[in-house]
């Protein structure tokens, strides 16, 4: 299809509303059409900083969320609570549901925004005319092109015998902090992997040692050595968990 | 029902987001409290026509806005909105011109310029974008929360990205 058939579906796209087949037409598209894919990226940081900027901006004063509690936990007004809970169980079950209401996570957790940040480097790094500063695929050459740029070391993995081509590679920038973005080809696709420095706020973050689904993507990320690592595809969970097992090999091997 | 779907259980998990979206549409605090203090009366009250199964999340939404809708910032803040939606589908898909790229624009401004962009759009743009990108609901749902058919949704939405830009583009050309 052509771009002006894609051109009323790019809301859509970006809001996962299309048909998976008319995604996955719209991700083959999106390969060949660096105006759309371009189009996309900005609708996709458009979405992220609208969440970013408006989800808990407001937060509720402690007395507040006390005084609905007790009204949306009446024990006498709510007779379904009182016909089916004995007192004694209903007690509990509401102070065990105040617990876990006040501990939970807020909607937007601090790794569902990072890895939105990180699946919008790669996007923005497919949509860019120059994705890699360092054109190469060569390992020794892209290797010491970060010495001097980045305050650690960039291990990278022997491709020899793998399916993955290396192209490049470019300073990343997550929050103003600067990091290796490197673009790996697997057939006609894609595939990125950004290293920074592990943050305190990151370590606490579940580990995703398998690929996980975001937005249309995989991302798998991993901590070691202090490095934090993600792998970013959308080829399939298991071309990222293979160039994933790649760059901890290379870690490894240092 | 099982106990395990009781109000409280339903309703409390969308406390935060329910008193957050009441700020951003009444954009007062003593207001948000008085409408989300109303929506959980309201609520509980009607709790029996809430049909197990349905989008309870979509349901309480939609009892907060209309009590917003009905309270007197609601009834002046939309007095003045001419919705027109059918008005120029072409231009609401207008696709981002390639000199200035949200990339660019975002770059320059920090998340309180955003937040101005958004507070500054009308309440029916402002609440279908909120509701997609911050309450991350599919198109299905915000036309229930809204009462308004999903095609309506997908006109409005890009309505409000669109207003969205052009208030971002003017803040980085008067700063
Ligand atoms: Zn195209």
């Amino acid at each position: 299809m052509a771009c002006e058939a894609w051109r009323d579906k790019l809301d859509a796209f970006v809001d996962g509303e299309l048909s998976p087949n008319a995604q996955q037409e719209f991700d083959a598209h999106l390969r060949g059409c660096a105006s759309c894919a371009k189009d996309i990226a900005s609708r996709m940081q458009l979405k992220t900083a609208v969440k970013r900027a408006a989800a808990l901006r407001y937060a509720p004063s402690v007395e507040f969320r006390r005084k609905i509690e007790k009204e949306a936990l009446p024990r006498k007004r709510n007779p379904r609570a009182v016909l089916i809970w004995a007192p004694a169980f209903a007690a509990a079950a509401v102070l065990l549901l105040v617990v876990v209401w006040m501990a939970r996570r807020p909607a937007v957790t601090p790794e569902m925004a990072m890895l939105g940040e990180v699946v919008d480097m790669h996007v923005t790094a497919l949509a860019s005319a120059n994705p890699v500063d360092v054109v190469s695929t060569d390992q020794h050459t892209v290797k010491p092109w970060f010495e001097g740029k980045l305050p650690f070391a960039v291990n990278l993995p022997d491709l020899t015998n793998s399916p993955f081509t290396l192209l490049g590679g470019r300073v990343a920038y997550l929050d103003q902090t600067p990091g290796a973005g490197l673009l790996f080809q697997y057939r006609k696709h894609q595939l990125s992997v950004f290293i920074f420095q592990e943050r305190a706020e990151w370590a606490k973050m579940s580990a995703k040692e398998t690929p996980q689904r975001h937005a249309s993507f995989w991302v798998e990320t991993w901590s070691a050595s202090g490095l934090r690592y993600f792998v970013v595809g959308d080829t399939s969970d298991a071309n990222v968990e293979q160039l994933a097992n790649l760059m901890k090999g290379a870690a490894g091997a240092e | 029902m099982q106990e395990g779907e009781s109000f409280a259980e339903l309703a409390l998990p969308l406390f935060d987001s329910l008193y957050n979206f009441a700020c951003w549409l009444a954009q007062d605090r003593v207001e948000a409290e008085d409408l989300v203090q109303e929506t959980y009366a309201k609520a509980l009250g009607g709790f029996r026509s809430f049909e197990p199964g349905t989008n309870f999340r979509a349901w309480i939404f939609r009892i907060l806005r209309n009590t917003f809708l009905n309270s007197r910032t609601g009834l002046a803040a939309t007095r003045t909105v001419a919705l027109e939606e059918d008005e120029g589908n072409e231009a609401a898909f207008a696709r981002v011109t390639e000199e200035t790229p949200e990339s660019i624009l975002l770059k320059q401004m920090n998340q309180g310029a955003v937040r101005d962009a958004i507070e500054k759009l009308p309440i029916p743009f402002r609440e279908v974008l909120l509701l997609a990108d911050m309450e991350e609901m599919a198109y299905r749902e915000i036309a229930e929360t809204l009462g308004i058919p999903a095609g309506t949704v997908m006109s409005r939405l890009a309505r409000a990205r669109k207003l969205l830009r052009e208030n971002l583009r003017e803040k980085v050309v008067r700063t």
